[in-house]
C-alpha cells in the first residue's frame, strides 16, 4: 500500500468528490446526501472500505458525489452488484443508492432477495413516488388515481408500499424517514450502518419538478406531528402535536383514538417492539396511511439474524477444516484414472502377446 | 469409414477369456454402441459406465447422451426416449459416431426412435419385458416388431432383461418395482459380455459408487452378474467382440472428463494461477447448470458459487465481485445469454475483468433445451446496444473446455474486458480421455492490483490498452465508474462528443488488439488443398474424422478450426485467399459464414445443420468429396 489507510482523520468535506452536484435545486436528494457525508467519517471505518453502488434514475447519481469507491450500475441492477462486491469482500461497508422506480418496478427481484438473503448492505431507497430522470411518469409508489404523462386518465394501478414489502420479504432493518427531517435521517442512517445484514431505508423524498409537495405534510414542521407517528422502540404508539393521540389495535385491526377521551389512555396502547422475531405488529404499522391513520416514520424493525456474506464464509471454513485447502492437482486426478505407458513399452507388451498395455490405477 | 470396416477373425488366447469361452472373437477398429430407453431406465448411467470400462482398457473414446427436456416423461412415449452413445476405438475417434453398430432398446418406443439410425445388418438387443401390447401402442407399433419380421436386416436378440433382472434379484429382499431399477447393469453386463470385458472392475466401481446403499450395490453387482453370465452361458452371441487398446496415446495418466467438469476444472485452475479468488454468479439452466453444481462442491479451494435470484442478478454479482478485485464467472445457455446483454454491456463500459460461459443450445426463445445447436455466435459476437466489442472464443471438445477456461480469463484479466467463451450442450455432456496436466507447467497469469495512487487516472492504459485494476479498499484510489460514458483520462461523466468517439474507438481497439496475442492460424490437413474447411466449436471431431477419411480416398482437404472468434487471429485473412474454396459448416444458417464475407471480403460455401443434432461424419464427408 503505497497511502495510509484514511480511518478517523477525515471530516464531512473529506467524502466530497469533485464532481459538480446535477440534481435539481431543491431536491430532497441533497439533505441526504450532506447527512450521509456528515455521518461516514464519525463511523470508523476508512474512507477507502466505504463503496456505493446504484442503478439508474436520478438519486442513483449518488456515488458520483461521494469521494467513495462506487459504481453507477444500470437499471435496477445495484443489489445484484452489491451483493457480488458484498460477497467477494465483506469487510467493505457496501451501500447500495436507489429509487422508487429502481428498486421496486425494474429491480424489485434483486431488492426482495438482497433481502431474504439478509446480505450486509444499506440500501438507500430513495422514494419519490414518480419517475424523475425519464421526466414524470407514474411509478410503482405513484398513488392509485394519479395523473403523470403515461396516467393522463389517473393511474389504475395500485402502489407497492416499500417498508410492507421489505418486511414480507424478511428484511431484517426496515426504517422510513423523511428527506429533510435532517435529525431523523442522521439518526437512522447510523443505525443502519452498525446493522448487521441488509438495513433498508424507505426516504421520503420530494421531487421539486415532477411531484413537488407530495411529502409536504410529513415535512412542514409546523404541521407534520398530527399526520406522523415517529415510532420507538418500547414505546407506546402515541402521536400529535400534543402527543393526545394514539394508534390502538382492536384485534389485527388499527384504529386512530384520542387519548382521555372515552377512557382511553396510553396504557391501551400497543408498544412499539421494533425486535419483535414476529413481524406482525411492524406489518400492521406499515399498512397505516394517509388520510385515516399518520404515517409511521423511525425504525419498524431492527432484529438480528446472521449475515450472508458471514454464512458463506462460513460454507468454505467448514469445507476446508472438512476436505483440506483445495488441491489442484488433487482435483484433476480425481475420480477414475488410468495410465498410459510409453509406447515402446506397450508395443513390446503387444509383441509379447500381452493383453492389454494400460493397466488401472 | 469408421465402424467395423477392417474386421478380422482371430483365435481368442484360450488363457485370456473366461473358460466357457469357446466362440470366435472378431476385432475391430472401432465401435459404436447406443443404450436406448426411458428417460428413467438409467440408460445415461449404463453408458457412462460402459465408458468408464473402455476407458480403463485404453480406448479413445466419444460419448453422446442425448436426453429429453422432460425429467420424468411418461414411460413408453417416443418423445421421452433418452439415449446414450458411445464410440470407442483402437484409434483417435473425434466424434460418438453416425450409425450405431450395437443398440440396446430397452423399449419400444427406443427402438423405434433409434433404429432409423442403425448400421444395416447392426445389432439389435431389445429388452422384450417391456414389449407389451401397451408400450407397443404408445410407441406406433401395429405389431410386434420383434415377431413380425421387420428387423430381419439386423441381427435381432430378444431378451428379457427385466425377468432376468428378476430372477436374479428374487432373494434379494427388493420389491419387484425395486428390483426392476437394476435391469440397467442387467443390460451393461450384457454388453461387457458382448466385448469380452471383465466385469471385476465394474462391480469395484458399483461397491464404490453405491457405498452408501449396500443393498442398492449388491442388487446392481447381482444384475450386472446375472447379464454376463446369461450371454455366457446361453451362447446368446455367436461372436464376441475386441477392440485392441490405442498403441499411439500420449503416455501420462489419463482420465474421462465431461465439457462442465473441464469447464469448472479450468476456472479453478485459472485462479490458482492468477491467485485470483474464483467468484462464480449463476442461475440454473440447461445444458449449463453443471458447471455451477461443480463449482458449488468446489469451495474448498478459492471458490465461491453464488446462485442468484436470475441470469441477471448471475452476471451483476460477477460484475460486483470483479469490481472488488475477484475473477468474475458467470455461466448461462442462450435464454440466459440474451437476459444477461445490458450486464456486458456494462463490464464493456467499466472495463472490468469478467468470463461468460454460454452453453448453447437448441434456440431461439426456449427452443429445444436439450439439444446441441451453434446458433449464438452473433449474439455472442454482435448482440448489444451501442458499439461494445467482446471476445469471444469457443471450445471445440470437452478436454478443450480447461484451456479455454484457462485462456478466456487471460485474455479477460490482461485486458481488462468480458469475454464470451461458447460451448454447447453436446460438449458440455459428452465425456472424452482427458490427459491429466502437469499443474506445474500450466501458464502463469499474472495480474497486479494497482495501490500507487500518484498520478492514478481512472481511464489512463497500458501498452494494451487496458486500464488499471484498483479494488476498493486501497488507500487514495477512490473512483467512480459505471454505465454512463466516461472521460478518455479521468473517468469522470463526459458526454462530450469528440471524447465519446474516442473511447469507442479505443475499447474497439484494444480487443482488436487482441489478435496479435492470440497463436497464429493452425492448419490442419493438406495446407496446398483447394478446398479450405473453417469450422468452430464443438463440429471440430466430425471436421477432422470426415477430412481424415476424405484424406485416405485420396482427396486433398485443409482445416482450421477456429478458437478466437472475436477477435479472429493473425493470418486468417490469408490463409482464406490461398483456398480455391472454403466449406464452412455450422449447426446454424451461416453465422461464422456471414462474419468471414463481412471481415475478409471472400466468399465461403455454406453447410447447415440445425436439427438440434450434431454433424454426422458422413454429412461432411460427402461434401467433401463433392468439394475436394
Amino acid at each position: 500500500m503505497s497511502a495510509t489507510t484514511t480511518a478517523g482523520t477525515l471530516s464531512k468535506k473529506d467524502f466530497e468528490s469533485s464532481q459538480e452536484v446535477r440534481w435539481c435545486p431543491g431536491c430532497g436528494d441533497y439533505a441526504v446526501i450532506a447527512q450521509l457525508q456528515k455521518l461516514l467519517p464519525t463511523l470508523g471505518i476508512a474512507r477507502e472500505n466505504f463503496v456505493f453502488i446504484s442503478g439508474i434514475g436520478c438519486s442513483s447519481r449518488f456515488p458520483y458525489y461521494m469521494e467513495t469507491y462506487g459504481m453507477h450500475g444500470i437499471h435496477g441492477r445495484a443489489p445484484a452488484i452489491a451483493t457480488g462486491l458484498k460477497i467477494a469482500r465483506p469487510e467493505l461497508s457496501v451501500w447500495v443508492a436507489t429509487g422508487d422506480g429502481d428498486a421496486l418496478a425494474i429491480g424489485g427481484n434483486h431488492f426482495i432477495h438482497a433481502l431474504r438473503r439478509n446480505i450486509g448492505l444499506k440500501i438507500l431507497l430513495f422514494n419519490n413516488r414518480i419517475y424523475g430522470l425519464t421526466k414524470g411518469q407514474a411509478s410503482p409508489t405513484s398513488e392509485f388515481g394519479k395523473k403523470t404523462k403515461t396516467t393522463p386518465l389517473g393511474s389504475i394501478d395500485r402502489p407497492l408500499n416499500p417498508v410492507a414489502v421489505a418486511l414480507a420479504a424478511g428484511a431484517s432493518f426496515v426504517a422510513r424517514v423523511v428527506d429533510v427531517d435532517q435529525p431523523m435521517v442522521g439518526a437512522v442512517l447510523r443505525r443502519a450502518a452498525a446493522h448487521n445484514g441488509t438495513a433498508v431505508i424507505e426516504i421520503l423524498q420530494n421531487c421539486i419538478i415532477f411531484n413537488d409537495g407530495a411529502f409536504e405534510h410529513l415535512a412542514d414542521k409546523k404541521t407534520r406531528d398530527d399526520h406522523r407517528l415517529v415510532l420507538a422502540h418500547g414505546e407506546p404508539l402515541v402521536f400529535g402535536k400534543n402527543r393526545d393521540k394514539g394508534i390502538r389495535l382492536n384485534g389485527l385491526e388499527p384504529e386512530a383514538v384520542a387519548l382521555g377521551q372515552n377512557g382511553v389512555t396510553e396504557a391501551d396502547l400497543p408498544i412499539h417492539d421494533e425486535r419483535a422475531g414476529h413481524g406482525g405488529l411492524a406489518y400492521v404499522l406499515a399498512q397505516l396511511d394517509a388520510p385515516d391513520f399518520p404515517v409511521p416514520l423511525g425504525v419498524f424493525r431492527d432484529v438480528d439474524a446472521a449475515a450472508y456474506e458471514a454464512l458463506n464464509l462460513r460454507l468454505r471454513d467448514e469445507a476446508q477444516a472438512a476436505k483440506g485447502k483445495g488441491d489442484l492437482t488433487k482435483l484433476l486426478k480425481s475420480g477414475e484414472t488410468w495410465i498410459v505407458a510409453d509406447a515402446p513399452e506397450r508395443l513390446g507388451g503387444e509383441m509379447a502377446g500381452e493383453r492389454l498395455a494400460v493397466r488401472s490405477e | 469409414m469408421t465402424g467395423s470396416a477392417h474386421k478380422k477373425a482371430v483365435d481368442s488366447p484360450a488363457d485370456e477369456l473366461p473358460q466357457t469361452h469357446t466362440r470366435p472373437v472378431e476385432e475391430l477398429d472401432s465401435v459404436i454402441i447406443r443404450f436406448a430407453g426411458d428417460s428413467g431406465d438409467g440408460v445415461q448411467l449404463t453408458g457412462t459406465q460402459f465408458s468408464q470400462v473402455v476407458a480403463k482398457a485404453g480406448h479413445d473414446f466419444v460419448t453422446h447422451p442425448d436426453y429429453p427436456s422432460e425429467i420424468r416423461a411418461p414411460a413408453g412415449t417416443l418423445f421421452g426416449v433418452s439415449g446414450y452413445q458411445i464410440q470407442f476405438s483402437s484409434r483417435p475417434v473425434f466424434t460418438s459416431g453416425d450409425a450405431p453398430d450395437v443398440l440396446v432398446a430397452m423399449n419400444p418406443a427406443a427402438l423405434k426412435v433409434n433404429l432409423p439410425d442403425l448400421k444395416h445388418g447392426g445389432v439389435v438387443i431389445a429388452n422384450t419385458d417391456a414389449f407389451g401390447e401397451a408400450n407397443l401402442r404408445k410407441a406406433g407399433y401395429a405389431a410386434n416388431p420383434l415377431e413380425d419380421g421387420s428387423l430381419e436386416r439386423y441381427r435381432l436378440y430378444p431378451i428379457d432383461i427385466g425377468q432376468l433382472t428378476a430372477s436374479a434379484l428374487k432373494d434379494s429382499g427388493l420389491s419387484r418395482k425395486d428390483a426392476g431399477r437394476s435391469k440397467n447393469y442387467c443390460a451393461l453386463g450384457l454388453m461387457l459380455n458382448l466385448y469380452n470385458r471383465s466385469i471385476d472392475d465394474e462391480i469395484e466401481t458399483i461397491r464404490r459408487k453405491f457405498a452408501k446403499n449396500p443393498v442398492l450395490a449388491e442388487a446392481n453387482v447381482t444384475a450386472l452378474k446375472a447379464g454376463y453370465a446369461y450371454a455366457d452361458a446361453t451362447e446368446m452371441f455367436d461372436t464376441t467382440y475386441q477392440v485392441r487398446p490405442m498403441v499411439d496415446l500420449k503416455p501420462g495418466r489419463y482420465r474421462s472428463v465431461t465439457g462442465s467438469q473441464a469447464t469448472a476444472f479450468g476456472f479453478v485452475a485459472a485462479s490458482e494461477l492468477s491467485g485470483l479468488p474464483l467468484f462464480l454468479g449463476s442461475y440454473p439452466i440447461t445444458p449449463a447448470s453443471d458447471i455451477l453444481h461443480e463449482l458449488a462442491a468446489l469451495k474448498h479451494f478459492n471458490v465461491t458459487t453464488f446462485q442468484a435470484e436470475d441470469e441477471i442478478a448471475g452476471i451483476c454479482s460477477a460484475i460486483g465481485a470483479a469490481y472488488g478485485g475477484a475473477l468474475g464467472l458467470t455461466t448461462t445457455s442462450g435464454p440466459g445469454m440474451a437476459l444477461k446483454t445490458e450486464a456486458i454491456g456494462l463490464a464493456v463500459m467499466a472495463e472490468l475483468p469478467l468470463v461468460v460461459v454460454d452453453v448453447q443450445r437448441g434456440g431461439p426463445s426456449t427452443g429445444l433445451p436439450t439439444k446441441i445447436e451453434q446458433a449464438d455466435l452473433l449474439q455472442a459476437v454482435q448482440g448489444r446496444n451501442g458499439e461494445c466489442p467482446v471476445p469471444v472464443i469457443a471450445a471445440r471438445s470437452p478436454a478443450d473446455c480447461f484451456e479455454c477456461a484457462i485462456e478466456a480469463v487471460r485474455i479477460a484479466v490482461k485486458y481488462m474486458t468480458p469475454v464470451i467463451l461458447l460451448s454447447d450442450g453436446g460438449i458440455a455432456n459428452a465425456a472424452e480421455p482427458w490427459r491429466i496436466p502437469d499443474v506445474d507447467r500450466l501458464p502463469r497469469l499474472d495480474v497486479t492490483y494497482r495501490t500507487d495512487p500518484r498520478g492514478y487516472q481512472v481511464y489512463a492504459r497500458n501498452e494494451h490498452l487496458a486500464r488499471a485494476w484498483v479494488r476498493p479498499g486501497t488507500p487514495g484510489l477512490e473512483h467512480r465508474i459505471g454505465g454512463l460514458e466516461k472521460d478518455f483520462l479521468t473517468g469522470e461523466v463526459s458526454g462530450e462528443p469528440r471524447n465519446h468517439e474516442k473511447m469507442v474507438e479505443v475499447r474497439a481497439a484494444k480487443v482488436a488488439g487482441i489478435a496479435a496475442d492470440v497463436p497464429p492460424v493452425q492448419i490442419e490437413g493438406d495446407a496446398d488443398a483447394a478446398l479450405l474447411v473453417v469450422g468452430w466449436g464443438s463440429t471440430y471431431g466430425a471436421i477432422a474424422q470426415a477430412r481424415a477419411a476424405a484424406q485416405q480416398h485420396g482427396r486433398k482437404v485443409a482445416h482450421v478450426h477456429l478458437r478466437h472468434l472475436n477477435p479472429f487471429p493473425r493470418g486468417l485473412a490469408d490463409v482464406l485467399r490461398r483456398h480455391a474454396r472454403i466449406l464452412v459448416p455450422e449447426m446454424n444458417l451461416g453465422q461464422l459464414a456471414q462474419l468471414l464475407r463481412a471481415r475478409f471480403l471472400v466468399d465461403v460455401i455454406e453447410l447447415h445443420k440445425v436439427q438440434g443434432k450434431p454433424f454426422k461424419v458422413s454429412e461432411i464427408y460427402e461434401k467433401l468429396m463433392e468439394l475436394a
